[in-house]
């Protein structure tokens, strides 16, 4: 009965929520830690940990390429990952809006458990509530996640130094625009799909061939921009990119034409900025192409003394121009 | 892709500027009357690369920045009507009127949607027959015709909930009331080539015949631009003022006879009201009797407050290119895109978000 | 308001057109350019084709800047 809907009931703590979540979320999901369904997943850890929280609003729920399930699982390992941290436990909590189908939560659920087995993180703790029709669009899923951070890494948006190289791990804009399209009904020829993936196992491959890895960052909303600019603020120093080095899909380019957006200031949910000391960004960058989710990794510019706080673009004209971060929302140029 | 690729070439271009630079050997001073062009020229960084005798000024040709706030506070209060969804291209939402702006009004649960085209904003009236659906229609002549089409499309198809406010503006008209003003003495504009995709190259002759300042319709990469600017050194350089056509694969001098002809149907020439300037007569298009059921502003009564201008902006006088973004004392410190106090920081194409965005103080 | 993009034309039914470009492809209205036909490139502003693009034009224009190039 996939096209059973989610009612009210179902987040009240009754019966019908306890059907919910052993017939539907435990079978996916389950590990020793879930299955106790106590209030609170117990555990050992010692070592740095990482935490993070995210919420997941995504409208679409279901785009090219993936679905809030998938994102939630990825945005979460990600944020951990970029702190050099290796995740281990998430927690996930479903607001379901009155109506969603029972087929729509499985293909979610689905989701998540085949992200967290290719991320190699298990979902520990959960919550389910159903709110009024009108008052969550289909599905908002909150995440936190623990990680532990390798004892000689020390990664942070502060780091970065004068002379330091940047390296970009992919295409640029093709969440966003996977997103967007579905959104705006666009047909593609070569779809664009989102990125959406966990780059934990990126980045341990990354660690491995350098321990001294100053920024990382996942250019999520906001995009490549917002993400360098927050690095220029942070750390007080200059960066410089040179635009033709940034790689972009052609369907992304297409679809920006079309849309009037600016690739970068497109989401992605795949991709990570690093900022590396300039003597270890070959060797990094060999191991990152070697990862299925590195593969077009391109060093795109460096960090300077000059304009601090400030990121420059050289444009393929060869001048140069300030790259500022997003104000306000993402709105498409008509004009 | 075609057609983009080939004029963002950086050998030609490279080319083209050296050619410039022999060419001037006095100075030119450029309006590029669009928005889009200011934007292109921003984000490929071309004035830098252009010699010092090349002055480029940005002109009013941003059809969000020139629409009063009077215009405005009128969107916003359709807005607050009962049973109204109100249908808008991106740019209008943020962008302040005397007391608020359609994106505050919509965070006050005002239905506004943001549409790329008209034809969403019909398929929404088909959708919601119990509501009326007002575009609100700025823009100058390249979109002119789209509303026009819109507004045939339901008359056709018997829609009876769409409405436009209609905020078009006219190009032609308003290059004569600068020039007039003789504010600032321009040698050469860059003229729209969108616009001119619509109306050809006629309506410009006055520009060089009346006025002697050079006119060069352009296309919108750094290759148009460029070859643009080249054409209006040589006419400058051998004072020769003319019209010339550099946007060829888009521009005839005839226009578009349909897009004219759906024009002409469906609007006649008014006066408009431009922020920065005031009131021109013959400057805009108001929707002809024969279609003033759609009007949005006969239709629907409202009641604004007087328009107020905020203090400090000087919006007008950048629209005017009497001013650059640079000389306003709100610049990035009252005024920004976060809280922008006029539109020109907030449209996209406006002078003060262009330089704020692209230029290092 | 400026932002126009050149698209190509794939198919057309009546008043609306399939167009494409660099893979992405979209429905449009032609109703402004009833003379396009499939395979022409137009220039795409708001949903609505403005013009049907000159091909033979732009080449020239491309000539030109080309020869401007090797001019003394």
């Amino acid at each position: 009965m996939d096209d059973e809907t989610i009612l009210l009931a179902h987040g009240s703590g009754s019966r019908l929520s306890h059907d919910l979540i052993e017939k539907n979320f435990l079978p996916s999901l389950t590990n020793p830690l879930l299955a106790r369904l106590d209030d609170s997943a117990v555990f050992d850890l010692s070592g740095r940990l990482a935490f993070t929280t995210d919420s997941y609003v995504v409208s679409p729920i279901f785009f090219p390429g993936g679905d809030i399930g998938k994102l939630a699982v990825c945005g979460t390992v990600n944020d951990l990952s970029m702190s050099g941290a290796a995740p281990l436990y998430l927690s996930l909590s479903f607001i379901i809006e009155e109506g969603l189908t029972l087929g729509e939560l499985k293909k979610v659920v689905a989701s998540v458990k085949a992200a967290a087995e290719e991320a190699g993180v298990k979902v520990v703790t959960g919550d389910t509530k159903v709110v009024n029709r009108g008052s969550a669009d289909k599905l908002f899923i909150n995440t936190a996640g623990i990680g532990v951070i390798p004892p000689d890494v020390d990664i942070s948006g502060a780091n970065a130094k004068a002379g330091d190289k940047i390296i970009l791990s992919g295409t640029i804009g093709d969440h966003g625009i996977a997103v967007m399209s579905q959104r705006e009904g666009l047909k593609f020829s070569v779809p664009v799909q989102s990125d959406c993936a966990p780059l934990n196992k990126l980045v341990s491959d990354m660690l491995q061939a350098s321990r001294h890895i100053h920024c990382l960052r996942d250019p999520t909303r906001g995009g490549l921009a917002t993400t360098l600019n927050e690095f220029a603020r942070q750390s007080g120093i200059g960066i410089r990119i040179e635009e033709d080095k940034i790689p972009i899909h052609d369907g992304v380019r297409g679809a920006c034409e079309l849309l009037g957006f600016d690739p970068l200031y497109v989401a992605n949910e795949g991709k990570l900025v690093a900022v590396v000391p300039p003597d270890d960004a070959q060797k990094i960058l060999t191991k990152m192409k070697r990862n299925k989710y590195g593969a077009d990794s391109a060093v795109i510019g460096e960090v300077t003394a000059d304009h601090k706080g400030r990121v420059i673009l050289k444009t393929r004209l060869g001048a140069s121009r300030i790259l500022d971060m997003l104000s306000g929302e993402l709105l498409p140029r008509i004009c | 892709m075609k057609f983009i690729d080939e004029f963002r070439d950086v050998e030609l271009a490279e080319k083209v500027i050296a050619r410039i630079k022999l060419l001037s050997t006095r100075s030119a001073r450029l309006m590029e009357f669009c928005g889009g062009h200011t934007v292109s020229i921003m984000r490929s960084g071309l004035r830098q690369l252009l010699p010092p005798g090349v002055e480029m000024l940005s002109g009013p040709g941003c059809p969000v920045c020139v629409t009063s706030n009077a215009d405005i506070d009128k969107a916003i209060a359709l807005a607050g009507l009962p049973d109204v969804i109100i249908t808008t291209f991106g740019d209008m939402m943020k962008v302040p009127g005397s007391y608020s702006s359609l994106q505050q009004a919509r965070a006050n649960e005002a239905d506004i949607r943001i549409v790329y085209s008209t034809l969403d904003a019909l398929q929404i009236a088909k959708s919601n027959p119990t509501k009326s659906v007002i575009f609100i229609g700025i823009g100058f002549e390249t979109t002119a015709p789209t509303i026009a089409a819109s507004i045939l499309q339901a008359e056709n198809e018997g829609i009876k909930n769409y409405y436009v406010l209609c905020l078009s503006k006219l190009c032609p008209p308003i290059m004569k009331t600068l020039l007039d003003l003789g504010e600032i003495k321009l040698d050469g504009i860059i003229c729209p080539g969108h616009v001119s995709v619509i109306i050809g190259s006629h309506p410009y002759e006055f520009i060089p015949r009346d006025y002697g300042v050079a006119c060069v319709i352009s296309g919108f990469e750094p290759l148009d631009i460029l070859l643009s600017v080249e054409m209006l050194v040589k006419q400058i350089e051998t004072d020769k003022p003319k019209v010339e056509i550099a946007y060829r694969r888009g521009v005839t001098p005839q226009g578009n006879k349909t897009a004219l002809a759906l024009m002409d149907q469906v609007f006649e020439v008014g006066s408009a009201d431009w922020r920065g300037i005031g009131v021109v007569p013959a400057s805009g298009l108001i929707i002809s009797k024969k279609f003033e059921r759609f009007d949005a502003e006969k239709a629907f009564s409202i009641t604004t407050p007087p328009a107020k201008e905020p203090k400090g902006c000087i919006c007008g006088d950048i629209l005017r290119g009497v001013k650059i973004p640079l000389d306003c004392k709100l610049f990035r410190k009252a005024c920004t895109p976060e809280h922008p106090v006029g539109p020109c920081m907030v449209s996209s194409e406006g002078s003060c978000a262009a330089y704020n965005q692209y230029e290092a103080e | 308001m400026c932002l126009a993009v050149p698209v190509k034309v794939v198919a057309i039914e009546g008043n609306e057109a399939d167009v494409e470009i660099g893979g992405v492809r979209r429905r449009v209205s032609i109703v402004l350019t009833p003379e396009a036909k499939v395979g022409d490139y137009v220039l795409l502003h708001t949903g609505y084709a403005i013009n049907v693009i000159n091909e033979a034009e732009a080449q020239e224009t491309l000539k030109i800047l080309e020869e401007m190039a090797s001019l003394e």
